[in-house]
This record gives structure tokens, C-alpha cells and sequence, in this order.
């Protein structure tokens, strides 16, 4: 049985069309602590991904790839936006609606040792989705089709592999056993989660190539997700640059390695080690920090704390004078810390708010003079940020100027969301201060 | 077996400097229930004040166990032989005390997964004056403190923060604070295994520049054990490349990678992907069982190169450029210890190549 319910258009075309998709999770309410965070995994990200292709969705632990990729095959519920797949949404389809389509929807997981069940045989293991779909209807048929994907997956002979178990196989086999039971429904798109990464390096390159092979003589459309740009290069046509649940950049693969247009593409393209020693010490400014919690994503653009490049409108806040002047403490020595802290207090205790922050200080003319002297010295470009340092009472308040979440531009044929670009502002976004008098309609 | 008891030599023109650490016949060996298992088999090396060495291999060559059997950190049943000098001083078979002061006073660990390593239930600051206080026990608590915010801030780590539980930082904030509890005694050598694998890229690169200036600030010798190619360009003076238990491959990092000479490092760097790969490639098969490995050259099943000797004469380190030494019967020399001459290469006397799928 190979009929296929959605016909196979002309590469090109849009398979899948993705509508400014959320997908947050609560976390940590218990039953006795009431409500708990809000987790914003995917936050509003809209792409598309055509027929043939190899679409990646690039970022660190914690951009929410993983989450958009499952939300696409509906493992991670979405909590608003649409996802166009032939005459479906996927994103409001209930459990009984997605199931008949979940044959056409496959997934490579990272770990072939966690994906595979110990104790099934490989031939039970791979033709287990086929039995539950319903795809063949007897032990030969299953077996069959089961060997011809192995094998087509580079274990030959079939019947070396068929009735062993996953521990009988090497790491590598293992993966290969893992594609293979993705691929044997005939899949439309297959979403592969880092399939190399928790591989050898010594055979990556094989498993990587296999895929490759795979999409050409089957057909498939592959979303790619990985934190790794080197692969990534290799594979991806189509890319998405994801930082904290949306993307940052996305579009043609070959222009985002040639000419990067959002500071955290670049920061990720630089940070790659480089097998070339001739370029060991080469020029290259890496963003300060790791990626925040997504519980509370900084507001502006959101990569703005890090940002080598962030400037006046990229949403500066109250924690992030807070960052700067802990970051200052880590180079002035012990007797510099110990002054400045005693003017500025407790941190614990400043009111740390998005649009001001207020110190109580013990002498706030003292704190308010050295803030001012201090602030443009500061780490990050904070001070481009701060709009009034003023006394209130025995209080000091940092107000800031008015920085908007951007929204997406379209840059050198790509969709970029960054200031450097132009002030656009996100619609929904989460934005520091009020605009000024002309930005206002 | 002929055994590769010659030191791979330090780097060239290091002068009159002493090497911080020598290295010779080193082995580790585990008991296992099909037998002894030879994870480190004599390797030899030298490490000079103030320099980095990579030490790189596939999962399974002896990296990891070599990095554990120079601080004689050992599972039970584990075995070491062959000699650490620190500074000129023995390490192999001291007492127990004196080994307890190499590790963390002269010699410091970094391991993958700094979260196993600290103690959720302790803060960080009582981390560094438990750490302190074991070796200088005359050291004040204050002062123990201070010593932890001085090495913490160092690492980029706020002094504010110092009093914090290890749950309240980020995965890159605590291998931080790790190399911190490393480096708060001033060691000689800091052995880094693995230390940026769990971490994503741009903290990987964070990381990595910290150790390096450690390095150069400090005088301090680096181990860097790694499977990322990359990193080791990135990183290190030197490298040792490791296979089935031994150094196949030794030399500057520049010898290494832009001439590599044993056919094993020539098919690791092929199979490096990096920003720059035009062509995917790998290496066929997998090390070798370390219980019983192959005779001769541990590489000749999987080398694209191999030739009638391989099978039976085993290699030793030879000089293929001045400071570069491979053990490969390609090159004159490897075959001491053995009566038979190697011809030059006959890479067409090797049967055809029979990859096992992996």
C-alpha cells in the first residue's frame, strides 16, 4: 500500500506554511503555589517551508527549535498561530485528526539510544509504525518493506540486522535503524533534531550524506534543527537564525554565511572553532553572557544584552544597568568593589523595573554623581539607554528611553528582525519607555 | 609489542625552560570481566610552563583515562604505570597525602559536567573555603572568601553573586566557577577534559578564551582533551593525537593540521565538518576492542593506507619533521625495535578496503 493521500506537487512548492505561531508552556505551579511561569518557547514566528527542501532551524539550547519542531508535528500543543500543511492547520487539529496524518510526518531524534526500544528486535522496531498505520497488513509484508528500507539506509544485507536489537549495533547503525523507521510510512516532511549530533565525529560526514541520498530518491523535505552551523552549511538550503522563541534572521542558507545581517548570526558564525590554525587569534567579538531564561525574555530585542552591536533603541532596562555594574565589579579589584558597593547598595534591594530602576541610596547625590560619571564606562552600551538619573527623596531613578522589540525587515533578500537596519517596530512586542513625540500616531 | 619509550619531544626553541610536566610510559588499565583492558598503553609526552596541548581522538582511544591517570584518579580495579614528574617530582606511587596536595595544589581537573562536581547544598563561596582550607589550613575563612571572589571575578563571575548556590547560575557560569575552584591555588597544570562540550557555541568560545588567557596570565601548562578539532586550532600550542591507546601523532598545531602524517589524523581532520567543508568524508570501522587489540599497528583494519607490515610490526613515534613525530611504518624509523625494514610505501599492496558499515 503506497497510496498517497496528499499528492506530491512540484518541488518549490509550500509545504508547509507556519502563521505567527506561539507555543508557551507553564511551568513550575504546583498545586500548592498556585500559578506558575509562563514560558514563551516559540513566540510568534511565521516561515514557510517548501516542497524538496532542507529548511534548518539554527540556535542554542534554549531558542525554542526543538519546541517549533514538535509543535509542527503536534507533539507540543500550540498555543495560538496556524500551521498549512495541504488542507490542514495543524496547529487546531485535535489528536484523532493529526493521527492518519502523522505517517506523512516524521522525526529523527538526537539520541538513537533513547529513540530506540531496547527491547524490540530492528525489524519489529521499524515496522512498528507501519502496523499502527496500517500500511501492510501481514508479518511478510511488514518484514519486506521493512528490509527494503535498510537496506536502502546502507544496512545490507537486511537480514544481518532484522531480528537483532538495538544494543547488537554500533552507534551509527543504531542512527541509521532510527531513519530508517522515520522513512518507512513515505514521509512528506521528516523534522531530524540534531541527528549527527550525539554521533562520532568520525561519522557524522556518513549519516549526514545518507540523509542527503535519502531526500533525492524519496522525495523528502526535511526541517533540519541543529545548534550547529557547520552542518548546517553543508545541508540547509533555507535557514532560520532562532533566538528565545523567534527568529532573528531567516532565509536563503548561502546568504546567511556569506553576509550575516543579525549581530547573533555573525556572534554564532564566530564563535565557531575553526580546524585552521593559521586563523587561530583572528578578529572576532563574541556576545558577553549565555541565553537568558524564557521565562522573562529581556524586553526590546531580546538579544540586546549580549549584542556587540546593541545601541541606543534596542530596549534597555532596569536589569540591565543591574548586569553592568555587577559585570564592572569583575575588573575594578576589591577596595574599587567595595566603595562602589557601599554607594550603591544592596542590589537585591533596588526596585528593578522595565522602564526605570530605583536605588535607595544612603547618600543619593553621591549615588546619582557617580552614575553619571560611571554609566558610560559601563559594559554593554546601557548608557545609550538611560534617559534621566534623577534623586527622588533618598532614592535614585535610572529612567530609559524609549526601545521598541523590533520587528522583522526584509535585509539583503532575508527576513531580519534588528535596529541596525531601521527602527521597525513589532506589533505585539514588548517594548521599554514611551516613544518620542514623532514616533507617536 | 615494541613500546614507544621516547618522549615525544617538547616544542621547538622552548629554550632553557624546564618542562612542568614529563610524562613517560604512562599506562592505565582497568579490570574488566573479559580481562584487562589497556585504556593508556606507555604514552609519553612533555608539557613546558605556559603551553597548551590538545589531546584528541574518536570516543574510546584513552583521552579521557590518560587526563584521569596523570592526577591517578582511578575507578577501582584501575591500574597505572609508567611515571608523572611535576616540576622534576614523581607522582607515581607517593602516599596518599601527597598526592591529595598534587591534586588541586599543583595539578587541577575540569571536568564536562560541572553540575555533578558542586554541591547543591553548599554556597559557592563555602565551596572555595572548604577547597582553601583542605590544602591551607592556616588560611582564614575571610581570607578563603576573598581568595574565591579574586578567582571568581577572574572567571567573569560577579563578586555580588559569590555567596550564591550553584543552581542560581547558568551552565557557563558554573564551569566558571569550576575553573575557578581549579585555579584558586595556583596550580601548574590545569587538565581539561572535555570542558566546553556541554555548553553551546558561544559559550564554548567564552570558555576557551578564558583558559587561554589563564594560560598566558599565568604561566600555566593546559591539557586540553577534546574531540573537537576545532577547538584545539583554536586553543593549543601542540597536539597529541590519540588512538587506541596511544599517541599516534605529535606535534605543533600548525605541523599537525597543515601536514598531518599518520593516516588516522589525516582521516580525522577529512572528517572534521566545519564552516569551511566542501566535501563530507569519514572514517571507516571503529577503535578497536582494547581487551584484546589487533596486533601490529592498532589502525592497519581501518587505515586507507595500510600495507604487508602493518598487520605485524608495531610503530613507534618517528620523526617525520623536526618536532613532528608520527607512529606510522609509512615513515623511516617507525619500525625500531622491530628486524624488519619497511620499504617505502606500498599502499597498493593493501587488499581492497572492506568498510563495515557504521
Amino acid at each position: 500500500m503506497t497510496a498517497q493521500p496528499t499528492p506530491r506537487e512540484p518541488s518549490g512548492d509550500v509545504l508547509l506554511d507556519v502563521r505567527d505561531l506561539h507555543t508557551h508552556f507553564n511551568v513550575g505551579g504546583g498545586v500548592l503555589s498556585g500559578g506558575g511561569d509562563v514560558v514563551r518557547a516559540v513566540d510568534g514566528v511565521t516561515f514557510d517551508v517548501r516542497r524538496g527542501e532542507i529548511f534548518g532551524l539554527v540556535g542554542e539550547s534554549g531558542s525554542g527549535k526543538t519546541t517549533l519542531g514538535r509543535t509542527i508535528l503536534g507533539l507540543a500543543p500550540a498555543t495560538s498561530g496556524s500551521i498549512r500543511y495541504g488542507d490542514h492547520d495543524l496547529a487546531t487539529l485535535d489528536e484523532k485528526r493529526f493521527r492518519p496524518l502523522r505517517r506523512r510526518l516524521s522525526m529523527i531524534f538526537q539520541d538513537p539510544n533513547a529513540s530506540l526500544n531496547p527491547a524490540m528486535t530492528i525489524a519489529q522496531g521499524v515496522g512498528h509504525p507501519l502496523r499502527i498505520h496500517g500500511i501492510t497488513s501481514d508479518r511478510a509484508a511488514t518484514r519486506a518493506k521493512v528490509a527494503e528500507m535498510l537496506e536502502r539506509c546502507g544496512l545490507a544485507p537486511a537480514e544481518r540486522f532484522l531480528d537483532q536489537y538495538p544494543e547488537d549495533l554500533s552507534g551509527g547503525q543504531k542512527q541509521r535503524v532510527v531513519i530508517a523507521r522515520a522513512l518507512v510510512t513515505e514521509p512528506d516532511l521528516v523534522v531530524a533534531d540534531e541527528p549527527v549530533a550525539a554521533l562520532d565525529m568520525s561519522i557524522r560526514a556518513k549519516v549526514l550524506e545518507l540523509m542527503m541520498d535519502l531526500k533525492d530518491e524519496l522525495g523528502l523535505t526535511y526541517l533540519y534543527i541543529t545548534h550547529d552551523l557547520s552542518s548546517g552549511k553543508f545541508v540547509c538550503d533555507r535557514m532560520a537564525i532562532m533566538y528565545l522563541g523567534q527568529m532573528v534572521e531567516w532565509g536563503d542558507a548561502e546568504g546567511i554565511y556569506d553576509d550575516p545581517q543579525h549581530p547573533y548570526t555573525r556572534a554564532l558564525l564566530d564563535a565557531i572553532p575553526l580546524p585552521d590554525p593559521s586563523r587561530k587569534g583572528r578578529d572576532r567579538q563574541l556576545p558577553r553572557g549565555e541565553i537568558p531564561d524564557a521565562v522573562e525574555p529581556p524586553a526590546g530585542c531580546r538579544f540586546h544584552p549580549r549584542c556587540p552591536a546593541a545601541f541606543e533603541p534596542c530596549g534597555w532596562e532596569g536589569r540591565d544597568l543591574v548586569d553592568a555594574i555587577e559585570e564592572r565589579w569583575t575588573s575594578v579589584g576589591e577596595d574599587v568593589f567595595e566603595r562602589e558597593l557601599a554607594l550603591v547598595g544592596d542590589l537585591q534591594k533596588a526596585a528593578v523595573g522595565r522602564d526605570e530602576i530605583r536605588f535607595p541610596a544612603a547618600d543619593a547625590g553621591a549615588l546619582r554623581s557617580w552614575l553619571e560619571d560611571v554609566g558610560p564606562q559601563l559594559p554593554a552600551a546601557v548608557a545609550s539607554g538611560i534617559d534621566t538619573v534623577e534623586e527622588d527623596g533618598s532614592d535614585v531613578v535610572v529612567r530609559f528611553r524609549w526601545g521598541p522589540e523590533p520587528g522583522q525587515q526584509d535585509v539583503a533578500g532575508r527576513r531580519v528582525a534588528c535596529h541596525l537596519h531601521g527602527v521597525v517596530v513589532r506589533p505585539d512586542g514588548d517594548h521599554v519607555g514611551t516613544p518620542p513625540a514623532d514616533r507617536v500616531s | 609489542m615494541s613500546a614507544s619509550t621516547a618522549p615525544a619531544p617538547g616544542p621547538r626553541g622552548s629554550g632553557a625552560a624546564a618542562p612542568v610536566l614529563e610524562v613517560r610510559d604512562l599506562s592505565v588499565a582497568y579490570g574488566t570481566p573479559a580481562g584487562s583492558l589497556h585504556a593508556v598503553d606507555r604514552i609519553s609526552f612533555d608539557l613546558y610552563p605556559g603551553e597548551s596541548l590538545g589531546v584528541v581522538g574518536e570516543s574510546g582511544c584513552g583521552k579521557s583515562s590518560m587526563g584521569r591517570g596523570l592526577l591517578q584518579l582511578m575507578p577501582p580495579g584501575g591500574d597505572i604505570g609508567g611515571s608523572v614528574k611535576l616540576a622534576g617530582e614523581e607522582l607515581i606511587g607517593v602516599d596518599a597525602a601527597r598526592l591529595r596536595r598534587a591534586r588541586g595544589e599543583d595539578l587541577a581537573l575540569v571536568f564536562q559536567e560541572p553540575m555533578t562536581r558542586l554541591d547543591p547544598l553548599m554556597r559557592v563561596s563555602e565551596h572555595f573555603v572548604e577547597a582553601i582550607r583542605a590544602h591551607r589550613p592556616d588560611v582564614s575563612k575571610d581570607d578563603a572568601e576573598h581568595m574565591g571572589r579574586e578567582a571568581l571575578a577572574q572567571m567573569g563571575i560577579p563578586p555580588t553573586r559569590a555567596r550564591n548556590y550553584p543552581h542560581e547560575f547558568s551552565g557557563g557560569m558554573r564551569q566558571r566557577i569550576m575553573i575557578a575552584l581549579g585555579i584558586v591555588l595556583k596550580p601548574k597544570v590545569i587538565v581539561a577534559d572535555e570542558p566546553t562540550t556541554a555548553l553551546d557555541v558561544i559559550v564554548e568560545a567564552q570558555i576557551l578564551d578564558l583558559l587561554d588567557r589563564l594560560r598566558s596570565d599565568e604561566n600555566v601548562g593546559l591539557i586540553l582533551i577534546t574531540h573537537n578539532l576545532g577547538t584545539v586550532a583554536e586553543t593549543c600550542d601542540r597536539v597529541a593525537v590519540m588512538y587506541a591507546g596511544r599517541i599516534v601523532e605529535t606535534g605543533s598545531v600548525a605541523q599537525v593540521f597543515d601536514d598531518p602524517k599518520h593516516p588516522y589524523t589525516q582521516g580525522l581532520l577529512r572528517s572534521v565538518i566545519s564552516i569551511d567543508t566542501t566535501e563530507l568524508s569519514s572514517i571507516e570501522g571503529s577503535p578497536p576492542d582494547l581487551v584484546s587489540p589487533p596486533r601490529g599497528c592498532r589502525f592497519t583494519p581501518r587505515c586507507p593506507e595500510r600495507f604487508d607490515a602493518c598487520p605485524t610490526v608495531d610503530p613507534v613515534l618517528a620523526e617525520t619533521n623536526p618536532g613532528q613525530h608520527a607512529a606510522c611504518l609509512l615513515y623511516p624509523g617507525a619500525d625500531a625495535g622491530s628486524p624488519r625494514t619497511v620499504v617505502p610505501p606500498e599502499r597498493a599492496a593493501a587488499q581492497p578496503h572492506q568498510g563495515e558499515t557504521r
